[in-house]
């Protein structure tokens, strides 16, 4: 397996804020690798260091196995999808599309051809002749995806690509996205702060945290064994529980996440099966969310959970007692406290 | 390295020399600032900031009263010599006139800045603001000549006195000591007009830019919590359109106590600052006089520049 | 209550305001009915007939031609150099954030915010202290230099409005800097170079005060203007060039204006 992009030690300090700090991190060629974390914890930055418009601080940066301190943007074989598409308004599409062959000195016939087969593959075929003023927001992120493949980059990166777009229309490019990779064949390295798109489309996620990467994984390992209280708070709803809890419920005394839906409810205060974990709750607060109802409940010591009751189990009044129960293995025991 | 499906290389070292140049100013960013910023910044320093140290240096020396030569010696006799009355006499006339025209044309700027910030809507705005825009770039000489015409004892004030039997009122002005004189265009009363009519615009864009920046919906609030009209005006349109006036005073001020060509068409046959900048340097070939003479202006916008910076007029430039 | 958004201004304001548009306008066109009188000695309104011949004196005077000639040549040269001088000075403000950028600014808006007979006397005492004789050069050399700020303040806007992932995005596919520059960068700032370079041509082309003072016994059409005023020869003549300096200087003013009305104001601090 060649690696497409590798960091190593990379820092890069914007006067005293360390916005990217000693990351150190392997993307493979044609993986679908994405960034989550929230705003300002450094994803977009890393971002920039592989397209060229940030230079580390220090450390050492590879693509295919060059190095890539130093190489401006226009040498680097990688293009990037921008938040705001950053289309240019006194261009058509179709000269849009087709820019990067023309500054490469691509013929005209030739370069229209080209650009003609791109807007075809996000499927804008006659939209050419159109300014970008004239598209609506979903037909210009297509063309900024057009723009970047028309140059059969060697990785493609693309900041937070969906997130000005409304839902639904979200929904149909996550697909799209997914399949065009897995057709194309090109590395994709993704940025978002949205941990759904993040693990429904990712092969790989790196979850960042003040600069630094928390946890790298498959989408399963993220959810399912967060290594610390950040991953286990930011992706997802897992109640992150303290050893106290974790203790009195009958499990070791250390921080642990448990996912909702592997809780199971009853009412009142009653006896947990044989070998399950136990702990009694008053209902703080009830979200009703249609196929399931989600409660805020809270333990006599004051240790909140989180929990998801299926619409079978009924209407669920504010402070009422149940009794919550869940099998041993349902802890994931964390590594530090945070 | 290894070759991909695209068979292209991840890093492309090609091309001429145009992009070697670009390679290294993109490796060295504050290179590239410091190419766009040196020619600019030579220019205005060396052109610029040299004469204006020309100057400076020019208004130590002193010139020989015999032979009319200037002697390059260091000496503060020059601007001791602005002391004398009749030089203070012609600064301190400069200084009233400027802020007589600072004043007037903050009051008539007013109602037109307000009416074309809160009234006038979009075919109009634009007409209006086109209407400020011309009068203000249009040749300045065009409009000092415009007034000669209008002004001369033969013109059309006159004409219009005439046919509106109102000649005695016009004669009345005229005979006001001081201010008045022969003809209006000699008299400080004609000076006056056309320097409020020239710098006119100069209040009006930063006034209206600044009543713009008032909400309407402040203007509401104040309407709805009980304020009569004369109240909102006062206490909350005035106080957020004032950094506009103040902006706007700035060239009504520095351009007034600079001018030498309109007091020198348009008025009496006394002498202004500009105009004793102008002659001193010029027939009488005294050029540190003139350059202590510029000091003036210089020092006093400074004074005003800096009280003017603290009541935020600077936003509204 | 007033609740209704479609408020009319009160008469009394509405007045004011139109009154001080006609101030600002009827004198300028009063030049065009004194451009046709027949009386030559005098300023005598109404004029006692009306005559084109002024027009085909106008064209027979060779100082005439010779001021204008000078003028525009004079101002063309400083408006090149303001172009080169105010873009270089605009990019580089607008690009980064650096220590001193402040007091840059200043420094160009300074030959502006200072009387223009400050920037005259000090060119006068620099020529005067280099032994420089006074030449067109010496008049672009005070030209160029209040120029530059109306290039910069026009170009600076457009910079500021222009997004910056444009540019990084023409380098990402594939432009190097000179490439970015040509192909996204000057299609987006050409318009309002193009509006500050006429606004700078008018700018020069009108400018008496620090001409004045760099000139020497050369005339710019200007210079011969103020000659004419302060000892006329032939009113009418002057009249005739007046209008000719409106036309010279309104046709870029407002291809100005409307090469840049979208949301810019232009060069508010004009002189």
């Amino acid at each position: 397996m060649t690696t497409a992009v590798s960091f190593q030690h990379v820092s890069r300090h914007f006067g005293s804020v360390r916005a990217v700090d000693d990351v150190s991190l392997d993307i493979a060629e044609g993986e679908f690798f994405a960034m989550l974390g929230p705003s300002g914890s450094g994803k977009t930055t890393c971002l920039r260091l592989i397209a060229g418009f940030e230079q580390p601080t220090s450390g050492h940066i590879e693509i295919f196995g060059a190095t890539a301190e130093g190489v401006p943007p226009y040498r680097r074989n990688v293009n990037t999808v921008f938040q705001d598409y950053a289309l240019f308004p006194h261009m058509t599409v179709l000269a849009n599309v087709g820019y990067g062959l023309m500054v490469k000195g691509v013929d005209k016939p030739k370069r229209d051809a080209k650009a003609e087969e791109a807007l075809a593959l996000v499927a804008l075929s006659g939209f050419g002749g159109r300014r970008p003023s004239q598209l609506s927001g979903g037909q210009r992120q297509r063309v900024a995806l057009a723009r970047a493949l028309v140059n059969q980059p060697k990785v493609l990166l693309l900041d937070e690509p969906l997130g000005a777009l409304d839902l639904k229309l979200r929904e149909q490019m996550q697909v799209e996205l997914k399949t065009l990779q897995r057709n194309l064949g090109i590395t994709f390295v993704f940025v978002t702060h949205d941990q759904g798109e993040a693990l429904s489309m990712a092969d790989r996620v790196a979850i960042f945290n003040e600069g630094k990467i928390v946890q790298v994984g498959t989408p399963e390992d993220i959810y399912e064994r967060p290594q610390t209280r950040f991953v286990a708070d930011f992706v997802g709803s897992s109640n992150v529980l303290s050893p106290a809890f974790t203790k009195a419920s009958g499990g070791p005394e250390r921080w642990a996440s448990l996912r909702p839906e592997k809780i199971t409810l009853l009412r009142g205060n009653a006896a947990a099966p044989k070998g399950q974990l136990k702990a009694a709750v008053t209902v703080k607060a009830v979200h009703y969310q249609g196929a399931s109802t989600r409660l805020n409940t809270v333990t006599a010591e004051g240790h909140q959970v989180n929990v998801t009751a299926p619409s079978s189990f009924g209407r669920v009044a504010d402070g009422e007692t149940l009794t919550l129960h869940w099998s041993a293995d349902a802890f994931h025991v964390m590594e530090g406290e945070r | 390295m290894s070759v991909t499906a695209a068979g292209t290389a991840a890093v492309d070292f090609g091309g001429g020399l145009l992009r070697r140049i670009s390679d290294a100013l993109f490796r060295k960013p504050m290179w590239f600032l410091a190419l766009l910023l040196a020619p600019p910044l030579l220019w205005l320093g060396i052109v610029y900031l040299g004469s204006l140290f020309a100057l400076l240096l020019h208004s130590f020396y002193s010139i020989d009263e015999f032979s009319g030569f200037i002697v390059y010696e260091f000496t503060l006799a020059t601007y001791a010599e602005l002391f004398r009355l009749s030089n203070m006499d012609v600064i301190i006339r400069s200084v009233v006139m400027a802020i007589a025209v600072t004043i007037a044309c903050a009051a008539m700027a007013f109602p037109i800045s307000y009416y074309a910030a809160r009234y006038a809507k979009g075919k109009w705005k634009a007409l209006f603001y086109l209407m400020i825009m011309l009068p203000l770039w249009s040749s300045y000489l065009v409009k000092v000549y415009a007034w000669k015409l209008i002004l001369a004892k033969e013109g059309i004030i006159s004409w219009m006195a005439e046919q509106t039997h109102l000649t005695w009122l016009l004669d009345l002005i005229l005979s006001i000591p001081v201010i008045g004189g022969p003809s209006l265009s000699i008299s400080y009363i004609g000076t006056f007009l056309v320097f409020c009519y020239v710098w006119l615009p100069f209040m009006i864009l930063p006034t209206q830019a600044a009543l713009e920046r008032v909400p309407g919906n402040l203007i509401e609030a104040s309407a709805d919590l009980g304020a009569e009209p004369r109240q909102t005006f006062s206490t909350v349109i005035f106080p957020l359109a004032l950094p506009g006036l103040i902006a706007g005073s700035i060239f009504t001020f520095s351009l007034t106590l600079g001018d030498y060509i309109i007091p020198q068409i348009v008025g009496t046959s006394t002498y202004f600052l500009g105009q004793a900048v102008y002659t001193l340097q010029g027939t009488a070939g005294n050029i540190p006089l003139a350059a202590a003479f510029t000091v003036v202006p210089i020092i006093i916008m400074l004074i005003y520049l800096s009280i003017a910076k603290r009541t935020g007029a600077f936003d509204a430039l | 209550m007033r609740s209704d958004g479609t408020r009319s201004a009160p008469w009394a304001l509405k007045a004011t305001a139109i009154g001080g548009l006609l101030f600002l306008h009827v004198p300028l066109l009063i030049i065009f009915v004194y451009a046709f009188t027949t009386e030559e000695k005098s300023y005598q309104f109404p004029p006692p007939g009306y005559t084109l011949k002024w027009f085909s004196v106008v064209w027979e005077r060779q100082d005439i031609w010779n001021a204008i000639w000078l003028s525009v040549k004079v101002a063309s040269i400083a408006t090149v150099i303001a172009l080169v001088l105010g873009t270089c000075a605009a990019a580089a403000v607008s690009r980064a954030r650096f220590f001193g950028r402040d007091y840059i600014s200043l420094l160009f808006i300074l030959p502006i915010a200072l009387p223009g007979i400050i920037t005259g006397i000090s060119l006068r005492s620099a020529f005067s202290v280099m032994d420089i004789p006074f030449s067109t050069w010496t008049i672009v050399l005070g030209h160029a230099t209040f120029c530059i700020v109306v290039v910069y303040n026009n170009a600076l806007a457009r910079f500021r409005r222009t997004s910056g992932s444009m540019i990084e995005a023409s380098m990402d596919l594939g432009a190097d800097g000179f490439q970015t520059f040509r192909h996204v960068v000057l299609p987006q700032i050409g318009s309002a170079l193009l509006a500050g370079g006429m606004l700078a041509f008018a700018l020069s082309f009108d400018e008496v005060i620090v001409t004045t003072f760099t000139a020497g016994q050369q005339a710019t059409l200007p210079i011969w203007m103020l000659n004419e005023l302060i000892r006329p020869r032939q009113r009418p003549v002057t009249n005739v060039v007046a209008i000719f300096v409106i036309a010279v200087t309104f046709i870029p003013i407002l291809a100005a204006y409307y090469l840049t009305r979208d949301g810019e104001h232009t060069g508010g601090a004009g002189k």
